[in-house]
């Protein structure tokens, strides 16, 4: 017989964290079941998946530059659903955001200097923070739904850029190519190690973790972002505005997210491409969830979700293994996440209540 | 006349998907399910559907594959959220993700492999189709369904019990459980419908619209259908209204693309989402108009024992 849900008294805040680790090892079930259907040794893949990528200095390192927009935006993503403002289109926040400071990395092509970068960086932000202003403004003037809006946002931003490297953004003697210019090496993020790939963003990415966690813990501001989520009415009732809560989560989470695409065209990518980012915005809807929507939760979802894209690239190398399995199993983390969030608010009862006691 | 008469049958094409994926919708959130995985379904209808022709060579079969595959994403959707409590709105997401991933992993041995197109006018029960298929007889049947299944929605809605169980249950599904109606049967089965609808609108896009399968061929249209069921405040007559008036402005793109008006495609491309942003905002603003029509219970959590 199967067990019913019977509700908790008060939520269980053991389950809260136990949650991520069981639904990851359910993920890994379903790999498993996944991989055989695709008749593909379970282990051979499952290695070259989790293993591989981080049995070396190099793989860590690049585990890190993966893992950076999805802290990033992982983070600034969390204060937001805290808050019940649902903003689905950071990947098109982060798109802009590289845009714009890629934008600015081509009009200094000529110039050297250290004021370049913290240049591309403001205009990152301030790009990304644009794009989701107009979907805060919608929503507090218009009360248009706010994951509609900045979903759609997220394709016209993808447009615009591959408009941009089609046209006044292209390299001039890229034999017409679709691409940029490669940037000069001011425009560069500086490097940790020479060796490496891992740059100066995943620190910063750190700096976000510690003042979303500052923020959302310590101040005013993040107690009533928790208050309006959780309990919206009490949240009104003390006086906290609506619309100030919307405006803020947008503006945070369009800058961070448009200071991540800066950081991916400055760092890994070092030129504007036609597609900047396998979907770290939407990926980091996943980082946030896994991370219990908290910033230190985020880090370690963002470490754990970069594995997927990094052990995807090994399985396709080694195996020759379709890159959309890192999607299905994103997909996967996600759906066992959220059934086994149940048991937070619910425990599973396997006997019956006597009958007697109930009078039926 | 020579132009327009083409561009109106390609409105038609264009707007098919959206009126099946959003007339699916409708049925679902009026039970007060919000289920934002219609991206994901539809993708799945479209990869199936063109996996199931290429292997059987039945425009029927894959047909009906697709609105399997639509349901069972939806039946997914509806155990986690009507079974374990799961919030509506990340599970949707969940979906759409899921779904993005799966069919592109499905969809891996299918790039590049061509198909006729779904036969227009050939299959078994087109004799049943009204005298209205006489005046556009150049169409797929596919086309005729979604506007039988207009009729059909707005029917069951409007003027059946069952319709009228649905939106209670939609608007209170306290008061309706008081009542002694089975609040998570009925939204069961009004996510599977959304589903298979949604799986049928993808289907559209893979085996009609474009009849080949590129990865995410859905563009964000799974996301329109969600708008345009707000943009029609929940009517049935509207969706479908809504659905041609998108269609219209996906084919506007096309052929200003062809007549050389001297914009980028890309700006072109933009317009359907643009327009949907314009759309949201347009009726949002009223917020009578949606208060009064948005089923109340729309995304709330219902559990028997609370």
């Amino acid at each position: 017989m199967l067990p019913k849900l019977a509700k908790r008294p008060t939520p269980s805040r053991f389950m809260v964290y136990l949650s991520p680790v069981l639904a990851l090892f359910l993920s890994l079930l379903a790999g498993i079941v996944l991989f055989l259907i695709m008749d593909v040794s379970p282990w051979t893949a499952l290695h070259a998946f989790f293993i591989e990528p981080i049995s070396s200095a190099y793989g860590l390192s690049e585990l890190a530059v993966k893992a950076t927009p999805l802290i990033l935006i992982g983070v600034a993503l969390s204060l937001g659903f805290k808050a019940g403002v649902w903003n689905i289109g950071a990947e098109g926040q982060l798109i802009v955001g590289g845009l714009c400071g890629g934008a600015v990395a081509l009009y200094f092509y000529e110039q050297e200097g250290f004021h370049i970068i913290p240049l591309m960086m403001l205009a990152g932000v301030f790009g990304g923070m644009a794009w989701a202003a107009i979907v805060a403004f919608l929503r507090v003037k218009f009360n248009a739904n706010e994951i509609l809006t900045s979903l759609m946002l997220s394709y016209v931003a993808g447009l615009w850029l591959n408009l941009m490297v089609h046209g006044p953004l292209k390299d001039p003697e890229g034999f017409n190519f679709p691409e940029s210019r490669i940037f000069s090496d001011s425009a560069m993020l500086p490097l940790l190690h020479e060796d490496y790939r891992l740059h100066i963003g995943f620190l910063l990415a750190l700096v976000i973790v510690g003042l979303g966690w500052i923020l959302i813990s310590r101040t005013l501001l993040g107690y009533q972002i928790k208050v309006s989520g959780a309990a919206p009415a009490a949240g009104e009732h003390a006086g906290f505005s609506t619309a100030r809560i919307i405006w803020v989560t947008l503006l945070i989470g369009g800058g961070v997210a448009g200071l991540a695409g800066m950081i991916e065209v400055s760092g890994p990518i070092g030129q504007l491409l036609p597609s900047i980012s396998p979907g770290y915005g939407f990926t980091a809807i996943i980082v946030a969830y896994v991370g219990r929507l908290h910033p230190v939760g985020a880090l370690f979802a963002g470490l754990l979700l970069a594995l997927t894209y990094l052990g995807g690239e090994t399985a396709q190398i080694q195996l020759n293994l379709p890159v959309a399995v890192t999607g299905v199993f994103q997909g996967l983390l996600l759906f066992f996440l959220l059934a086994c969030d149940v048991l937070i608010h619910y425990r599973l009862q396997f006997k019956q209540p006597a009958l007697a006691a109930r009078g039926a | 006349m020579e132009i327009l008469v083409p561009a109106l049958l390609t409105i038609i094409t264009a707007a098919t998907p959206l009126l099946f994926a959003a007339l699916g919708e409708l049925i679902t959130e009026k039970s007060g399910v919000l289920n934002l995985g219609v991206e994901g379904m539809m993708v799945m209808g479209a990869i199936i559907g063109f996996v199931a022709v290429h292997y059987s060579g039945s425009a029927f079969i894959a047909v009906i594959a697709s609105m399997l595959a639509g349901g069972v994403m939806a039946a997914i959707f509806a155990l986690l959220v009507l079974r374990f409590h799961a919030s509506q709105v990340p599970t949707g997401l969940a979906l759409t993700i899921f779904g993005i991933g799966l069919s592109a992993l499905i969809g891996q041995s299918m790039i590049g492999i061509a198909y006729e197109g779904i036969p227009h006018v050939s299959i078994p029960f087109l004799s049943s189709i009204p005298v209205l298929g006489a005046l556009l007889f150049s169409h797929d049947l596919l086309v005729y369904f979604s506007l039988v299944m207009v009729f059909a929605v707005y029917y069951f809605l409007n003027k059946t019990r069952g319709g009228l169980i649905l939106r209670a249950i939609g608007d209170s599904h306290d008061a309706a459980h008081a009542m002694g109606y089975s609040v998570i049967r009925v939204r069961l089965l009004a996510t599977l419908f959304g589903g298979a609808m949604a799986g049928l609108g993808g289907a559209y896009l893979s085996l009609a619209y474009s009849p080949l399968w590129v990865e995410q061929m859905t563009a964000g249209r799974g996301w329109i259908a969600l708008a345009l069921v707000v943009f029609a405040t929940w009517r049935t007559g509207r969706v479908l209204l809504g659905a041609y008036l998108f269609g219209g402005i996906t084919i506007l793109q096309l052929h200003a693309q062809a007549l050389g008006i001297g914009v980028p495609a890309q700006v072109m491309s933009m317009l359907p989402y643009l327009a949907t942003v314009l759309v949201l905002v347009l009726i949002s603003r009223d917020l009578g108009k949606i208060k009064l029509n948005a089923p109340a219970s729309l995304g709330k959590a219902f559990h028997a024992s609370s």
